[in-house]
C-alpha cells in the first residue's frame, strides 16, 4: 500500500437519517444534541423518528452537557474488526451521561490503563472526516487521574 | 392455554462440528441434519407437516418454503426463527405451539452454519466494503455502536463482565471454573471440537486477554455445523422410538438490540424468561438434573446461573467454587461440552443445547450420560443478552 500519510478515514461512518440528522449536524458544530420527552423531559439516546416513552408522547431536542461517567468498558486488545488493527489497545466503554442516557464510545486522552468504572469524562468531538464528526469522551480531568474515594 | 406436556422432542440430529466447509450450502446442510432428525424419530417426510428454519444468506428470504421444497414436505406451517443464539430454544416452543393449536402434529427445526476458510484469513477489508461501503443494513447499531469498533460479540460480553466485577466481584479462576468443566465434558464427548484436549484453570489464565477481562479460552470458537429437532405431539411421541422428550415450560424475553440500551448489565433477560418456564412447568429449580446452558462466554454462564434462579445475584462465582460442573458432578452443566469446547456452528451452536437435553434425557449421551435425569433446565441467548429463551425439558408429563 502506497497511500498518501493522510489517507482516507477508512472506519465505518454513520450515515444520518432524517431522525438523527440534527445530532450529527450538532457534533460537528460540537455539541452534544439529544432528544427528550415532551412529557416526562426523560433523556433519550439514539435519536428516534417515535418516542420509546409512549404513544402519546413527542421528542424535542435539547443540548445537554456532555459531561458523564464510564459505566462500564473493555480494553481491546485484538481488533474487534480489521479496520482498528492499527488502534490496539484501545478503550470502548458504555458512558453514562449526567442526563441519563447509555451511549457507546471510545475513551480518549488517556492510556487504556487509566480509564476506570465510575471515572468523570466529558465529551471529545473528533471531526474523523469534513462530513462526520464522532462524539468520543475523554477524562474530565484530563487523565491518569485515580478513582474517587 | 399452557404449552405444558403438549408435544415433546422425538428425534435429533447433528453433525460433529468442523472449523471450515468446503463448498458447502447451508440449505444442503439443513436438508441433511433434517433428514438425520426424522429417521432418528423414526418417521418418513411424509409424516412432518411443519417447518421451522433460522435465517440463511443463500436465502434472504422465503427460507422456509425454500427447504420445505427440498425436502419434498407438505407443510401446514413454515417459519423462520430469527433470534440469534435463542433461536434453537425458540423453535421449540413455537413448534409445540403450532401443534397445540392443532395447526400441524410434527414439525421439524432445522439449524444450520456453513463456514467458508477465506471469510476469515482473505485479504483485509478494503474502505469501501463491509460496513464503510454501500451496505444494506442500516439500523441504530450501525449509526452508533459500529463507528466506535463496537462490533461483534467480545467486545460486549466484556462490558459486562467488567461491570459484573465492578457490582459484584468474580474471580478469574472461578470464571476460569466454568471452562475448564466444560472441556472436561469434552473430552468425554467424541463429537466435541475439543474432544481429547484438556485444559486446566492456569492454562485459561494463560491463554491471551483477547477483551479485558475474557481470555481466548473464555471465548467460544466459530465453527460449522448443524442441528435438528423433530418436535411433535405427545400421543404422537409416546408411539414412536425414543422416550418423549416433553416441553414442560417455555419462556422468552427480548429487550435490546446492542448491549448499550440493555436495561441492565448485570441483571439480563433471563430472569423473566427463566421464570416463565419454571412457572409453566411447577417445577423448582432444585428438581433440575442437568442444566443445558448457552455459553459463548464464561461470563455468559454466570450471570445465566444467578438470573435463571440456580444461584443467588452476585453469589455465582461462590455456586462454582462449590459445585461440580462436569457431567458426573453435583451440578451436571453442558454436558456436551458447551459452544465453548463443542464448537459454536453459528445459530446450530445454540441448539446444541437443546440437542444435549433431549440426548441425555433420551439416556443416550453415551460416555457423558448424566445419571438418570429426569429434568432438563435449557437456556437459549442470542445477541448480547439480547433474547433469551429458556425451556423446561423432561421426561414425564
Amino acid at each position: 500500500m502506497t497511500e498518501p500519510a493522510a489517507a482516507a478515514y477508512l472506519k465505518p461512518l454513520p450515515e444520518p437519517t432524517p431522525a438523527t440528522k440534527p445530532f450529527w449536524d450538532a457534533a460537528r458544530e460540537h455539541r452534544l444534541l439529544l432528544q427528550r420527552s415532551k412529557q416526562t423531559g426523560q433523556f433519550l439516546y439514539y435519536p428516534r423518528e417515535v418516542s420509546p416513552f409512549g404513544p402519546q408522547d413527542e421528542l424535542e431536542w435539547a443540548e445537554v452537557s456532555g459531561r458523564g461517567s464510564v459505566y462500564s468498558f473493555t480494553v481491546a486488545r485484538r481488533p474487534t474488526a480489521p479496520q482498528w488493527a492499527d488502534d490496539v489497545p484501545y478503550v470502548i466503554a458504555i458512558v453514562e451521561l449526567e442526563e441519563g442516557p447509555h451511549l457507546t464510545a471510545n475513551i480518549v486522552g488517556c492510556p487504556p490503563g487509566a480509564v476506570f468504572i465510575g471515572q468523570p469524562v466529558v465529551a471529545s468531538f473528533e471531526d474523523v472526516t469534513p462530513e462526520v464528526t464522532l462524539v468520543q469522551f475523554r477524562p474530565a480531568t484530563g487523565g491518569g487521574s485515580t478513582p474517587a474515594p | 392455554m399452557s404449552l405444558r406436556g403438549k408435544a415433546a422432542i422425538a428425534g435429533i440430529g447433528e453433525f460433529k462440528p468442523v472449523r471450515y466447509t468446503e463448498g458447502a450450502t447451508t440449505l444442503g446442510m439443513l436438508a441433511e441434519v433434517a433428514r438425520l432428525a426424522v429417521a432418528d424419530a423414526g418417521l418418513e417426510f411424509g409424516e412432518v407437516d411443519g417447518l421451522i428454519t433460522e435465517n440463511f444468506a443463500e436465502a434472504p428470504f422465503m427460507a422456509p418454503s425454500t427447504v420445505v421444497e427440498y425436502l419434498g414436505l407438505r407443510a401446514k406451517f413454515a417459519e423462520v426463527v430469527d433470534l440469534g443464539g435463542a433461536t434453537g430454544a425458540g423453535m421449540v416452543w413455537r413448534a409445540a405451539a403450532a401443534i397445540a393449536a392443532g395447526m400441524c402434529e410434527t414439525v421439524v427445526c432445522v439449524t444450520a452454519s456453513r463456514r467458508e476458510q477465506r471469510t476469515t484469513s482473505g485479504p483485509r477489508r478494503s474502505a469501501s466494503s463491509g460496513f464503510s461501503g454501500r451496505r444494506v443494513d442500516r439500523t441504530p447499531y450501525s449509526d452508533f455502536e459500529v463507528p466506535f469498533g463496537a462490533i461483534g460479540a467480545n467486545y460486549g460480553y466484556a462490558l459486562i463482565a467488567k461491570r459484573y466485577m465492578h457490582e459484584y466481584g468474580v474471580t478469574p479462576e472461578q470464571l476460569a471454573k466454568i471452562a475448564v468443566a466444560q472441556r472436561y465434558n469434552a473430552c468425554h464427548n467424541p463429537n466435541a471440537l475439543f474432544f481429547g484436549q484438556p485444559i486446566t484453570i492456569d492454562d485459561v489464565l494463560n491463554s491471551p486477554v483477547i477483551v479485558d477481562p475474557l481470555h481466548m479460552l473464555e471465548i467460544v470458537m466459530p465453527v460449522a455445523g448443524a442441528a435438528a429437532v423433530v418436535v411433535t405431539s405427545a400421543a404422537r411421541a409416546k408411539k414412536l422410538k425414543h422416550p418423549p422428550v416433553y416441553l414442560l415450560g417455555a419462556g422468552e424475553h427480548t429487550t435490546h438490540r446492542s448491549i448499550t440500551y440493555a436495561p441492565s448489565l448485570t441483571h439480563t433477560a433471563i430472569e423473566a424468561a427463566a421464570d416463565a418456564a419454571f412457572r409453566m412447568a411447577g417445577v423448582r429449580r432444585k428438581d433440575v438434573d442437568l442444566a443445558s446452558i448457552y455459553d459463548c462466554y464464561t461470563i455468559t454462564v454466570l450471570l445465566s446461573l444467578e438470573d435463571a434462579g440456580f444461584a443467588k445475584k452476585g453469589r455465582g462465582g461462590k455456586f462454582v467454587d462449590e459445585h461440580n460442573l462436569q457431567f458426573d458432578g453435583d451440578f451436571p452443566l453442558n454436558p456436551h461440552g458447551g459452544q465453548l469446547s463443542f464448537g459454536q456452528a453459528g445459530v446450530a451452536g445454540g441448539m446444541s443445547h437443546v440437542t444435549e437435553a433431549a440426548r441425555q434425557l433420551m439416556g443416550r449421551a453415551q460416555g457423558r450420560q448424566v445419571k438418570k435425569p429426569r429434568l432438563a433446565f435449557v437456556n437459549g441467548n442470542g445477541g448480547i443478552m439480547s433474547e433469551q429463551v429458556s425451556l423446561i425439558l423432561g421426561r414425564d408429563n
